[in-house]
């Protein structure tokens, strides 16, 4: 049975992106309202906003948690041509009685001459580093090289991707024989804009990152993509949202059979397609351990896949809603209306729920 | 072997084998299975979300899913007002069953630890009967009283197909065993005639009462003929018309050859009995011996096995199962396990009759009918939407080496899909998720990295948790994730300003260059208020010092400190110097440590030697020559040097007298 919880989210417009923080007790909101809102659990359960504040002078498109080791740290992204890094301070005893944060700006980054389209904390063995992608085609790569200042930035790399960029993923692998490797989706339309995902790969030699692969089948408008959690494999699963869901592998090709020095090669099938979205797909995401993708698309619907343990990939379970809209948007804090039909299950479908076939 | 009888009798403590306090499962308990596979293929529905004219954001937390209206088409102004300001969050509901079930999954999860230590201890020879001990694995269905229906259905039915598989591939029972088997699970799952019949007994004139033909027929249905024949005894005590010809059926009922279990006839000697007893029942029914009597000729039907006599009594057979035992019991008491396929599917279709299609659950015991345990597995997965289930049983299959003996050459990759996903669902509980670590540990491939990438999550609300979460990793010398919780709360401590607290958990997490920080903090906390907080620690840090070399620092110079009070003057006085010299002092420290040097060198005797003097003058000269010039000075500046220049000169002062002084001493001492 899925329970859903309501929470008036109480902005002035569209919400873009919510993001839960790394341990599910803290969630973040962003917004064509201009503001970004965090969000509190607390110990009994309930959402509290404990802050609220206007972020960016356009819409915000994305925001997101960095990893606990390194604070309570936000970054969000916007069209108004910058992303931005932001910090909670521990409250005043004011705040803390009135059951505020505050969040304080650490820094701007401005390089880019378009709107921001993404941004994306790296893995954190490689230390506080960000990514942000634009509509100029451009991903640039930042570090704050001393975790307890975050107002200094800087631009470590800018990968020219020649393609409008809408969306990128970090590889989480922490595994030493795996260079870090950050995938970029375009959704250019122009007609003659071809392959629109790319794979760019750090070299340690030249100290730059360079395109290891391009997936050349993938020519439709690309609206999300991310990397699944490692577990350990060898080789990387990427989920791209475009037209359809699409599930890659890319196995990387042993280095002694590539050229030398130069970017690893890859052997890269596809291993699902799903368009049961009917039309377009725009958010893919994997759940904690990479074992169930969630994507959303023009349906209107959340759908969960799954593979069982013979590799084959399924659908396990769709959230849709209900079709009408709910009366009186007055209601404030929480609803707990009980979802779905009365499943008796034990089991935590959010993991998946078919193993058979 | 200590270790099975323990297992054996908490599992005989625990799950009182099949008894479910009056309630049994019947046919009308199988109908929960139908909307359970449709509602997992179904839509989740949220309410006030309007699917047809929005599209949805979303992100994936432990457990929880955060869903949110929203409009992908990048604009800068949205024509529209979000129709739904509302963010979803959605999670499985396990809370509502967990304090029902938390017991059974407490227990399960003891006998799946003790599975697995069987299978350490044991190699090979006799496993597999160790094994069934550990089948003990029943619901208990105590849970029963005052719950909701639908879980006991659910729980019944894995108790009823469990039963079965057990019969079928851990026991392997051989044919003439095997019907023996079935008969005692339908007996045990089948169980509304016990109440029937304390009720019938209990009545003043048994053998009048409503149901005393519906009783003696279950009980022959159920193979129960010594019951059956009391019943009749009664019968006939009641009306002698009848005495007689109940006398010939108790005498039938009585002579029906059985294997019994400590009896040493072979097979065909059991079934040369039979067909002669058969033969004779058939010769009662051709002499119209019971014509008077229509329950009783009902009854001898039934013993010839008679299909039509036997569909007659579907409502008190209530269901194929039921139907099948009954009619192999009567028609062919040896059946061999690999005819039972057929019998099984025929059953089903003669009780169902085209009129009702089969049931998830039908097809489940069907499967285990037909020995394919692949399909078991895969309809529980399907049917239950459980994993708790398939997991056990799986996991216990692949302990009797079943799966490969089927040919399931992803056996053991099945086993360990299933237990991670049981796992992974307990790790979304607030506190079952101790009971996933095990499980986790005992998935050779990928069970360590899903508890790496679980057990991190685990908020770490209070001191006493994340200890217990600590504790696991480091009984698993999941070295990273040590690292990165310790972190964590050192993170945030330093944000709270617990430094103390900070400092230990670097020392924890051995990050010498967050320990290098927080001991900066403690430093700068002393320069501006003259004292340490935390001291405790910082006087105990023992080895833990060598982390980093300003917390090496920091408990060095709170060990000036200490002598400094106990007024061990001139080791203070070294110490202090070759905090220095040594260069282990942060040079933005020295001119407090240079003032700290002041009131020694005050001091009525002489504590800085004329070498020891002479090199603090080096040192302070080292630090005023390498100040940097600054252009622009604002009056708080200009200010600040100023007092750092009275300091200085001070400085200077206290160490040429004491340098007078110690140059005299020594002079003097050495001239003695």
């Amino acid at each position: 049975m899925f329970v859903a919880r309501s929470i008036a989210a109480d902005h002035k417009d569209l919400i873009h992106d919510v993001s839960f923080d790394f341990h599910g007790r803290r969630m973040a909101t962003c917004s064509s309202d201009q503001s970004v809102k965090v969000w509190d659990k607390s110990e009994s359960g309930d959402w509290h906003c404990t802050a609220s504040w206007k972020t960016h002078s356009g819409s915000v498109w994305r925001v997101t948690w960095a990893h606990p080791e390194f604070g309570q740290v936000l970054a969000s992204c916007s069209f108004d041509r910058t992303a931005a890094v932001w910090e909670e301070i521990v409250g005043e005893s004011n705040d803390k009685l009135r059951g505020q944060s505050h969040w304080v700006k650490r820094t701007t980054l401005v390089d880019s001459r378009t709107s921001v389209t993404d941004v994306k904390f790296a893995p954190k063995h490689m230390g506080l580093m960000l990514a942000t992608c634009s509509a100029d085609g451009i991903v640039r790569i930042y570090e704050a090289p001393d975790v307890m200042n975050l107002s200094q930035w800087s631009l470590q790399h800018e990968i020219s991707c020649k393609l409008s960029c809408s969306c990128i993923s970090w590889n989480p692998s922490s595994s030493r024989a795996h260079s870090p490797m950050i995938a970029v989706g375009s959704d250019d339309s122009s007609p003659n804009a071809m392959a629109k995902v790319q794979i760019f790969e750090y070299n340690e030699n030249t100290r730059k990152y360079a395109k290891a692969e391009t997936l050349m089948t993938v020519t439709d408008p690309v609206h999300d993509i991310a990397f699944a959690p490692n577990l350990g494999r060898s080789f990387h699963i990427l989920a791209i949202a475009t037209k359809d869901v699409r599930i890659f592998t890319l196995k990387p090709v042993r280095k002694e059979l590539t050229s030398s020095g130069g970017p690893t090669k890859f052997e890269i099938h596809i291993v699902a397609q799903f368009d049961n979205h009917n039309s377009q797909v725009w958010r893919v995401s994997w759940n904690i351990t990479g074992t169930v993708l969630a994507s959303s698309g023009d349906d209107g619907c959340v759908r969960l896949w799954k593979a069982n343990y013979m590799d084959n990939w399924k659908c396990t379970g769709i959230l849709k809603g209900n079709g009408s809209p709910v009366n009186g948007s007055s209601q404030q804090g929480n609803s707990n209306p009980s979802l779905g039909s009365n499943i008796p299950s034990l089991q935590n479908s959010l993991n998946g729920s078919s193993a058979g076939s | 072997m200590l270790l099975q009888d323990q297992l054996c009798s908490s599992l005989k403590s625990v799950f009182q084998p099949g008894r479910h306090g009056g309630k049994c499962f019947s046919a009308r308990r199988a109908r929960w299975l139908t909307p359970v596979v449709l509602a997992l293929w179904e839509a989740e529905v949220i309410p006030g979300v309007n699917s047809k004219k929005n599209q949805m954001c979303f992100d994936w937390g432990p457990g929880e899913m955060l869903v949110c209206e929203t409009s992908f088409s990048k604009k800068e102004k949205s024509e529209m007002v979000p129709s739904c300001p509302f963010i979803y969050i959605i999670r499985k509901d396990v809370d509502v069953y967990s304090q029902i079930l938390r017991k059974l999954f407490n227990e399960s999860h003891g006998i799946f630890l003790g599975l697995q230590r069987i299978d350490e201890e044991l190699t090979g020879k006799s496993r597999k009967s160790q094994i069934a001990v550990a089948v003990g694995l029943r619901n208990d269905c105590r849970v029963s009283q005052g719950l909701l229906y639908p879980l006991v259905s659910i729980l019944s039915a894995m108790e009823l197909i469990w039963n079965l598989c057990e019969i079928l591939f851990i026991e392997v029972a051989p044919a003439g065993h095997l019907l023996l088997h079935l008969l005692d699970w339908v007996r045990l799952h089948v169980c509304e005639v016990d109440s029937l019949s304390a009720d019938v007994l209990g009545s003043e004139n048994p053998s009048n009462h409503d149901s005393f033909w519906n009783l003696v027929t279950i009980l022959v249905l159920q193979g129960r003929l010594d019951e059956a024949r009391q019943m009749l005894s009664k019968e006939a005590d009641a009306s002698p018309a009848s005495a007689g010809i109940c006398r010939i059926m108790g005498d039938l009922m009585r002579t029906m050859p059985i294997l019994s279990p400590g009896n040493t006839q072979t097979l065909t000697e059991l079934e040369l009995k039979w067909q002669h007893w058969h033969e004779e029942c058939e010769r009662y029914l051709q002499d119209s011996t019971f014509a008077t009597n229509p329950h009783l000729e009902s009854l001898l039907k039934i013993m010839l096995g008679d299909e039509a006599a036997l569909l007659e009594q579907k409502e008190l057979l209530s269901n194929w199962y039921h139907f099948l035992v009954t009619r192999l019991l009567y028609s062919n008491p040896t059946v061999k396990p690999i005819d039972l396929h057929y019998y099984a599917q025929s059953s089903l279709d003669l009780f169902l009759g085209g009129e009702s299609s089969p049931e998830p659950l039908d097809n489940i015991l069907l499967a285990a009918f037909e020995f394919d345990i692949h399909q078991v597995i895969k309809e529980c997965s399907i049917a239950l939407s459980n994993w708790w289930f398939v997991a056990h049983l799986t996991d216990l299959l692949d302990h009797c080496k079943l799966l490969q003996s089927h040919n399931l050459y992803f056996g053991s990759n099945m086993r360990e899909f299933l237990l991670l996903e049981y796992a992974s669902g307990l790790f979304a509980h607030p506190s079952l998720w101790q009971l996933g670590v095990d499980y986790f540990d005992y998935c050779p491939k990928l069970g360590r990295v899903s508890l790496e990438l679980h057990i991190e999550r685990i908020p770490l609300n209070t001191e006493q948790k994340a200890l217990k979460v600590l504790r696991i990793c480091e009984q698993r010398q999941m070295t990273e994730q040590v690292r990165s919780i310790c972190k964590i709360l050192a993170m945030k401590a330093v944000r709270n300003n617990r430094l103390g607290s900070a400092l230990s958990w670097s020392i924890r997490a051995k990050d010498a260059a967050f320990a290098t920080l927080v001991s900066d903090r403690f430093l700068r906390d002393y320069c501006e208020r003259g004292c340490f907080s935390d001291l405790d620690l910082i006087d105990n840090l023992g080895p833990a010092m060598m982390l980093s070399d300003r917390l090496t620092f920091l408990g060095k110079y709170r060990e000036f400190h200490h002598m400094y009070g106990e007024k061990r003057f001139a080791d203070a006085a070294s110490l202090l110097l070759s905090l220095m010299t040594s260069r282990i002092a942060p040079r933005s420290f020295w001119m407090t440590l240079l003032t700290d040097a002041l009131p020694l060198l005050e001091q009525k005797q002489v504590i800085f030697s004329a070498e020891q003097t002479y090199e603090l003058m080096q040192c302070l000269e080292d630090l005023t020559s390498r100040r940097p010039v600054r252009g622009e000075s604002d009056i708080q500046q200009l200010q600040d040097e100023d007092i750092e220049t009275t300091k200085v000169e001070m400085l200077r002062l206290a160490l040429a007298r004491n340098l007078a002084r110690a140059i005299i001493r020594e002079g003097s001492l050495e001239g003695s």
